[in-house]
C-alpha cells in the first residue's frame, strides 16, 4: 500500500488494517484519488463471473452463477395447474429468492432477511415485464392446463450485487430449462410421461413428443453501481455497499431497452450525466454477460 | 403529445392536489396528502430512544410502516417500505438524534395510481409538521411511458395498468436561498435536478427515460412550491388545483 505515506494523517502511523476498519470511508476515498479500489479493481470494473449450467440434477433447469464470491443457485421446477379464466392459454412462473443464514453474518436464522423479499419482488418485476418468457409456451392445453414454473434462487454467499448475480442465475436457469414430457391418463389428468405408461398423448403433440426449450426473448441483463460523490464503482463488494450506502440498478435487455431503473434513495444524488454513465457501464457489462452465458452454452453442448 | 386521458387532461397536468398537516393529534406529527382519489395518510412518532437491530446507534433510525388499505402486507408493500425508508433516510440529518428510532406510519385511504409518490409526499409533510430536521423535502412524481413514446404525468390506476411503462421519481425541492444564483450548483445542475428516488416498471428506452426525468423535474418544481405554500400555511388544510405547464 504506498498510500500511507501522507503526514499529519492516522494512517502514517497505524496498520493497514486498523486503518481501515476505523475509517473506512477515508480509507476508500483514498483508493478512489488513485482511480483503483481495495479489490485491485478499476471503479468501472466487474468482478470476475462464472456460470455454470445444470447444477441441480432433480430440477428441470438449474444454473449457479458467481460474480465475485456472490453466489447464486437457480433451479426450476416445472408442474402442471390449471390457468386463470381470464388468461386461458397461458403459464405462471412464480419466483422465490431465498437468503439462508449461511449467505451472511447479517442475516439470523429465523426471521427472513428484509432484503430477500425485495430483491424476489424486484426479479418477478423484472423477468415478467422484460418479455424474456412468452408466457404462452407454458401452455399445455388451452383452458385446462398449463406449465406453473417455479423458480427458487438461494443466496450461498452474499458479498454485493445480489440482484445481479440472482438475475444472472435465474436467466441462465431459464436457458437450461428442458420442459418434461407429460402424457394424460385414463382419468384425464395430465401426469409425468413415463416410459410404461400407456397413456395416450395430448393433442398438442409438438409440447409432448420430447423434451423442449422455451424460447428466451430479449434477455434482461443488470449492473449494480455504488455512487460516492463523483465516483462510480461497478458491482460493489458487500463492504462496499455498506459504506457507499448509495446504490442504483440498471436493467437493459439485449434489444437495447431500459428495463428497470432503480434507486432507493441514498446520500448521492443521481443527475442526468451520472445516470448516462451509470447505463453505458451497464451496456458494456452487458456484452461482457452476453458472452459468459454463451460460453456456458457451448460448454454444455460439448458434454 | 396528443394523449387523450380520461379525465380531459393534458398530459403534463397534475390531479388537484391536497395536503393537510396536524390531523391526529396522538402522533408528533402528521399529514393527510391526496392527488385526485388517491389519499394517503402519514403519521411520524418519534424519536425515540434506541435502534433497531442491525443499525447504526451513532445515527437515527427511520423505521416505515406501510398500512395498506385492506388486508396484510405483501411483497409489494414490503417493496414500498424499504424504498420509503431509504428516501427518508436520505433527506433526514440522521445524525442531530443519534441512537433514536422515528417511526413513519403510511395508511393507505385510497389507491387510484401513482400511489408510492403520494405516500412519499405525506410522509415528507408529516415528518416537517413533527419537526424531525431535515436537510430539504422530497417531492416525488410518477411519469407514464404511453405506446407511442409520449411522456404522461400523475397518472390514475387505469392509466397505469395500460401504459407501456411508468416511472416513480424523486427529486429534492427546489431551495430559497439567500446565496447567488448558479452557487449551489452540483456538476452543472442545481440541487433539484437530482434524483432521489427512482423506481421504474415495464420496458422503455434510455431516451424515453431521460425524458421522464425532464419532465417530472418540471412537475416537481411546482409540487414542491404547493408543499412550501402548504407548510408555510400553518395546520389549517389546504387546497389547490393544480396546473403544471
Amino acid at each position: 500500500m504506498g498510500l500511507l505515506d501522507s503526514s499529519g494523517d492516522l494512517s502514517a502511523e497505524m496498520e493497514v488494517d486498523a486503518f481501515r476498519r476505523l475509517f473506512p470511508l477515508r480509507y476508500y476515498e483514498r483508493h478512489l484519488a488513485e482511480s483503483i479500489r481495495p479489490d485491485g479493481r478499476p471503479l468501472g470494473r466487474a468482478r470476475d463471473t462464472t456460470v455454470a449450467l445444470g447444477a441441480v440434477s432433480s430440477a428441470d433447469g438449474s444454473a449457479l452463477a458467481k460474480i465475485g464470491s456472490t453466489t447464486m443457485l437457480a433451479a426450476i421446477k416445472m408442474e402442471v395447474m390449471t390457468p386463470s379464466a381470464e388468461s386461458p392459454d397461458e403459464g405462471c412462473i412464480a419466483i422465490e429468492f431465498h437468503m439462508p443464514p449461511i449467505c451472511s453474518p447479517i442475516v439470523r436464522p429465523g426471521r427472513p432477511a428484509e432484503a430477500a423479499v425485495v430483491v424476489s419482488k424486484q426479479l418477478s418485476d423484472t423477468i415478467l415485464s422484460s418479455g424474456m418468457i412468452d408466457l404462452k409456451e407454458l401452455a399445455l392445453v388451452s383452458g385446462k392446463a398449463a406449465w406453473m414454473a417455479y423458480l427458487d434462487i438461494y443466496c450461498l454467499d452474499a458479498d454485493g450485487a445480489l440482484f445481479d448475480a440472482a438475475l444472472l442465475s435465474a436467466v441462465a436457469a431459464f436457458s437450461h430449462l428442458q420442459i418434461p414430457v407429460v402424457s394424460v391418463n385414463d382419468k384425464g389428468k395430465i401426469v409425468a410421461f413415463t416410459e410404461e405408461g400407456d397413456g395416450r398423448k395430448l393433442e398438442k403433440e409438438a409440447v409432448n413428443k420430447e423434451k423442449i426449450k422455451l424460447t428466451l426473448g430479449s434477455i434482461p441483463f443488470s449492473l449494480t453501481c455504488a455512487l460516492h460523490k463523483k465516483y462510480i464503482l461497478a458491482d460493489p463488494t458487500s463492504e462496499e455497499e455498506s459504506i457507499m450506502e448509495t446504490l442504483v440498478t440498471v436493467v437493459m435487455d439485449s434489444s437495447d431497452r431500459l428495463v428497470s431503473f432503480y434507486k432507493p434513495g441514498g446520500p448521492a444524488l443521481a443527475y442526468t450525466s451520472l445516470v448516462t454513465d451509470c447505463v453505458a457501464l451497464t451496456r458494456h457489462r452487458m456484452k461482457e454477460l452476453e458472452k459468459i452465458l454463451d460460453e456456458a452454452f457451448s460448454g454444455m453442448e460439448v458434454d | 403529445m396528443e394523449t387523450d386521458r380520461k379525465d380531459g387532461r393534458t398530459p403534463n397536468q397534475l390531479r388537484p392536489l391536497k395536503c393537510s398537516r396536524n390531523i391526529l393529534h396522538r402522533a408528533h406529527g402528521s399529514a393527510s396528502w391526496s392527488q385526485g382519489e388517491t389519499k394517503v395518510l402519514a403519521a411520524v412518532y418519534g424519536p425515540k430512544a434506541g435502534t433497531k437491530k442491525n443499525e447504526d446507534p451513532e445515527k437515527a433510525c427511520i423505521e416505515v410502516i406501510w398500512k395498506p388499505k385492506t388486508g396484510q402486507i405483501g411483497k409489494a408493500e414490503k417493496e414500498c417500505e424499504m424504498i420509503m425508508k431509504k428516501t427518508i433516510q436520505s433527506i433526514c440529518l440522521l445524525t442531530i438524534n443519534p441512537n433514536t428510532t422515528t417511526s413513519v406510519i403510511v395508511q393507505v385511504v385510497n389507491d387510484d395510481g401513482a400511489l408510492l409518490p403520494c405516500a412519499i409526499n405525506a410522509a415528507c409533510a408529516a415528518l416537517v409538521d413533527a419537526g424531525i430536521p431535515l436537510k430539504h423535502l422530497a417531492v416525488a412524481i410518477c411519469c407514464c411511458v404511453a405506446e407511442d413514446g409520449s411522456v404522461v404525468l400523475d397518472p390514475t390506476k387505469l392509466e397505469e395498468q395500460q401504459m407501456r411503462g411508468f416511472a416513480y421519481l424523486v427529486f429534492p425541492n427546489s431551495a430559497l436561498s439567500a446565496l447567488p444564483e448558479g452557487s449551489s450548483l452540483v456538476n452543472g445542475e442545481p440541487l433539484e435536478h437530482g434524483i432521489i428516488t427512482s423506481v421504474t416498471h415495464g420496458v422503455m428506452s434510455v431516451d424515453e427515460y431521460l425524458k421522464c426525468v425532464d419532465r417530472g423535474r418540471a412537475a416537481c418544481a411546482k409540487l414542491s412550491s404547493f408543499l412550501r405554500n402548504s407548510l408555510q400555511k400553518s395546520q389549517f388544510p389546504s387546497d389547490m388545483s393544480s396546473k403544471a405547464a
